[in-house]
């Protein structure tokens, strides 16, 4: 029996009527609509005993009710499951669920800061997105009656605004620092709490770049909100741009052609493998390891230069588009590409080797930064930091899209849960992006590469795992192709929610290389 | 540790001869699109399939807004009559408070120290404003150094499209500069927004809040580009010519 018909029969006997099921025709999505008084006991359930994970909280608004729709995915098998609960306009209290899916917390107080809705039992609330010295209280930009464009916004600020304080002792203090620091930083703030060399804990504000990109793709064509997607995080342009086309092809049924989805593979292991070295340079970078920082970094310049020359573009925007893609990539200059990619990859397998025997520099990885496979399974993490701290989560194996499943890789994993870990786990994943992008040229079949998407009304999610881990895009769209509400879940988002783990009992000094090993994107997690 | 010294001084000098020769080598930026004498009904189609303006026809010309580009390729792609690409990557242009302040000049020559704020930045442009510091690009060599201190700083470099929570950090980075200080804005969003903004939570741009002297078009600006920009901002480079951006009657700005 698969994971969604036996979902289907427990939840059933278990809830009876508190939670109607039914699986959705097309996309096979098992919807189970509870009743608040349900609603956590449900979740818990989904996400403690039966181990699934957490994809994210998508509110809409309706005419008449509210719609919340917590999906999770099945992390052995393939399957998806939204718990759906709907209220009354006028019925702003929600009951909350992260007392037992801890993963939903930030998902919470993002929809308490833009839609104004309580979530009974959260123990903490507002000043999250909106930071209380801009925005004056009570107003909710992702309401329908908000518009987005509305210039200035009439504000009455607090700039007597302080953070809480939550240590308590004798010459304890707080660093803070941001949101403009250290050179050539992403924007965010940082409250280190401490009593002189160890930082106690520290306390990340985020948001300091919100840009409304979910409350701007309202009303716009679906293919022009595409270029926000792939533009609301540039790093990883093309995952986003990808998952969600998958949201538009599974409204639509569009069946992409077979040579359009290997090369979707191969760009985006061609992206993953120019991430991970760029990664792999800021922790060179943050132990002040100037040469080997210098010697990767040559190498993520190489890739750039790589993908410019076959695509166009160096952050490969504008390829992907639903259908396929919007231009035909010659099966030579892909091989050429390929093979200098293998050349990059056998120069970052050298600059591995020397790593290792760099003691200086694995003393200040090891036992840094510290997560636990409990904590990380707890919090939701996912990506690479995920997977050094043993909690074996790949979309691209546990629910596989696009063209992934015609191809052999791992996904490797490691157990200590620590910088060194998560180091580890970026070589081993270039390594594999590698292989991957050598099965594809290997057996590319000439063939059509894009088939046109039909419009449809209708809402879906698409996923990828983006090279910062799990991404989850939300897509309602009306029969004009207009997007009536778009949701997205990045990996950073999620990964920022376990940022606190790490950062817990540390030397200062080592602050900037938990950031490093974490690869926390700011851009991604503000939107 | 030696063997990092022994690798290092293997890789020999790496660093592109910009600016004193140009480029050459493959993939270093995506190029503008190139405007020009168009058919009426061709270039209103062009027109028609930018998503943020940056093609404007008139009368037999078609002109292109360097500053709007986001590089989506709809008109190289999208059309029945495309667009070339040009491939250069020297942008950088004036912005509009140059007209009461000049380069920064001689002094300046071998020693600027550049501040960077991330403004809402999508991280594509701060990816390539690291890749100066990359020994590819090395812009140590020409003097150029990055300060986390504005205290330190002559050029504030802004990236992102001002967003209402970065709009104060990025005021009192400026006011907290020595004079003479020149501000550097790089990328479509710090421009003109680009697709984010204006909006309820975004300013068009730093230019809407700093006096702005050097713009570097692109989305994201390749290194070499905003490299110019800086060169521009302080003397050692001119911006692109009129010619290579025609005077755009529309709008009546000098840089396209």
């Amino acid at each position: 029996m698969n994971l969604i018909e036996d979902l289907q029969r427990e939840i059933g006997a278990r809830w009876g009527a508190a939670a109607t099921c039914r699986i959705a025709p097309r996309t096979g999505v098992l919807e189970a609509v509870a009743a608040p008084d349900a609603l956590e006991a449900l979740c818990g359930w989904l996400f403690g005993e039966r181990q699934l994970g957490f994809a994210g909280l998508v509110v809409e608004e309706g005419d008449q009710q509210w719609e919340l729709r917590y999906a999770f995915y099945g992390s052995r098998e393939p399957g998806w499951v939204q718990v759906i609960l709907r209220r009354p306009l006028s019925q702003r209290n929600v009951p909350s669920i992260v007392r037992v899916v801890h993963a939903a917390d930030w998902h919470e107080r993002e929809a308490e800061d833009l839609y104004g809705l309580q979530f009974e039992g959260h123990p903490r609330l507002g000043d999250f997105v909106l930071h209380d010295d801009v925005w004056q209280e009570a107003v909710e930009p992702m309401r329908r009656s908000f518009p987005s464009d509305r210039l200035p916004v009439e504000r009455h600020p607090r700039p007597d605004w302080r953070p809480r304080r939550v240590l308590q002792a004798t010459g304890a203090f707080v660093m803070p620092i941001g949101p403009v620091f250290a050179g050539l930083s992403e924007s965010a703030h940082f409250l280190l709490e401490t009593v002189g060399e160890d930082v106690v804990r520290a306390i990340p504000r985020l948001f300091y770049k919100y840009r409304g990109v979910e409350k701007l793709a309202e009303g716009q064509p679906y293919i022009d909100v595409l270029l926000s997607a792939e533009r609301f995080a540039a790093t990883t342009a093309f995952s986003h741009a990808l998952a969600y086309c998958h949201a538009v092809e599974t409204i639509g049924s569009v069946p992409v052609p077979e040579r359009a989805l290997v090369l979707r593979v191969f760009l985006a292991e061609l992206e993953r493998l120019r991430h991970h070295v760029v990664a792999i340079e800021a922790i060179c970078d943050s132990t002040a390891l100037a040469v080997a920082a210098s010697q990767v970094g040559m190498l993520g310049e190489e890739l750039l230069r790589i993908a410019g020359w076959l695509t166009g573009h160096r952050y490969l925007f504008g390829l992907v588009t639903p259908g396929g893609l919007t231009v035909d990539l010659d099966d030579q200059r892909c091989q050429d590409a390929c093979r200098q990619c293998g050349e990059v990859l056998r120069k970052l397998n050298r600059l591995e080797a020397m790593l290792q025997q760099s003691s200086s520099f694995l003393d200040r990885l090891e036992e840094v930064g510290f997560i636990a496979s409990g904590d990380a399974l707890a919090c939701g993490l996912v990506g690479p930091i995920a997977r050094a701290s043993g909690v074996a989560r790949d979309l691209r194996v546990v629910q596989p899209y696009g063209g992934y499943d015609r191809f052999a890789f791992q996904a490797p994993l490691e157990h200590e849960g620590d910088g060194y870990a998560r180091l580890r786990v970026l070589f081993a994943e270039a390594r594999q992006s590698l292989s991957l992008m050598e099965q594809v040229v290997s057996r590319l079949a000439s063939g059509p590469i894009h088939a046109p998407p039909r419009l449809e009304a209708g809402a879906a999610l698409g996923w990828v795992e983006a090279p910062r881990g799990a991404a989850f895009h939300w897509l309602r769209i009306s029969e004009d192709g207009t997007v009536q509400r778009y949701r997205i879940v990045p990996p950073s988002f999620i990964n920022w929610l376990g940022f606190r783990l790490s950062v817990e009992h540390f030397a200062f000094q080592d602050f900037p290389i938990i950031l490093s090993t974490l690869d926390l994107s700011v851009a991604e997690n503000d939107r | 540790m030696s063997q990092w010294v022994r690798r290092g001084l293997l890789s020999g000098v790496r660093s592109t001869a910009y600016p004193a020769a140009r480029e050459a080598a493959a993939g270093v930026s995506p190029g503008l699109p190139v405007g020009g004498v168009r058919a009426p009904a061709e270039g209103a189609a062009l027109a028609a399939c930018c998503p943020t303006g940056a093609l404007t026809q008139h009368a037999s010309e078609l002109l292109v807004d360097n500053r709007r580009c986001i590089h989506c390729f709809r008109c190289v792609r999208a059309v029945a009559a495309p667009l070339g690409l040009s491939d250069d990557y020297e942008w950088a242009v004036w912005g509009q408070a140059t007209q009461s302040r000049r380069a920064l000049g001689r002094p300046f020559h071998r020693s600027v120290h550049v501040i960077v704020v991330d403004a809402g930045d999508c991280g594509a442009c701060l990816q390539e404003v690291r890749q100066l510091n990359n020994p590819y690009y090395n812009m140590h060599r020409l003097g150029f150094f990055i300060t986390p201190t504005p205290r330190h700083a002559d050029v504030l470099l802004v990236v992102g499209s001002v967003t209402d929570h970065m709009r104060a950090a990025l005021e009192h980075t400026y006011a907290a500069m020595p004079g003479p200080k020149r501000v550097v804005a790089v990328g479509a969003c710090a421009l003109t927004g680009g697709l984010f903004a204006p909006s309820f939570v975004s300013e068009g741009g730093v230019a809407r809040v700093l006096p702005v002297d050097v713009e570097v078009p692109g989305h994201p600006p390749p290194p070499l580009a905003i490299l110019h920009g800086l060169l521009v901002a302080v003397g050692r480079a001119m911006p692109t010519t009129l010619g290579a951006s025609p005077l755009n009657p529309v709008t009546g700005t000098s840089h396209g």
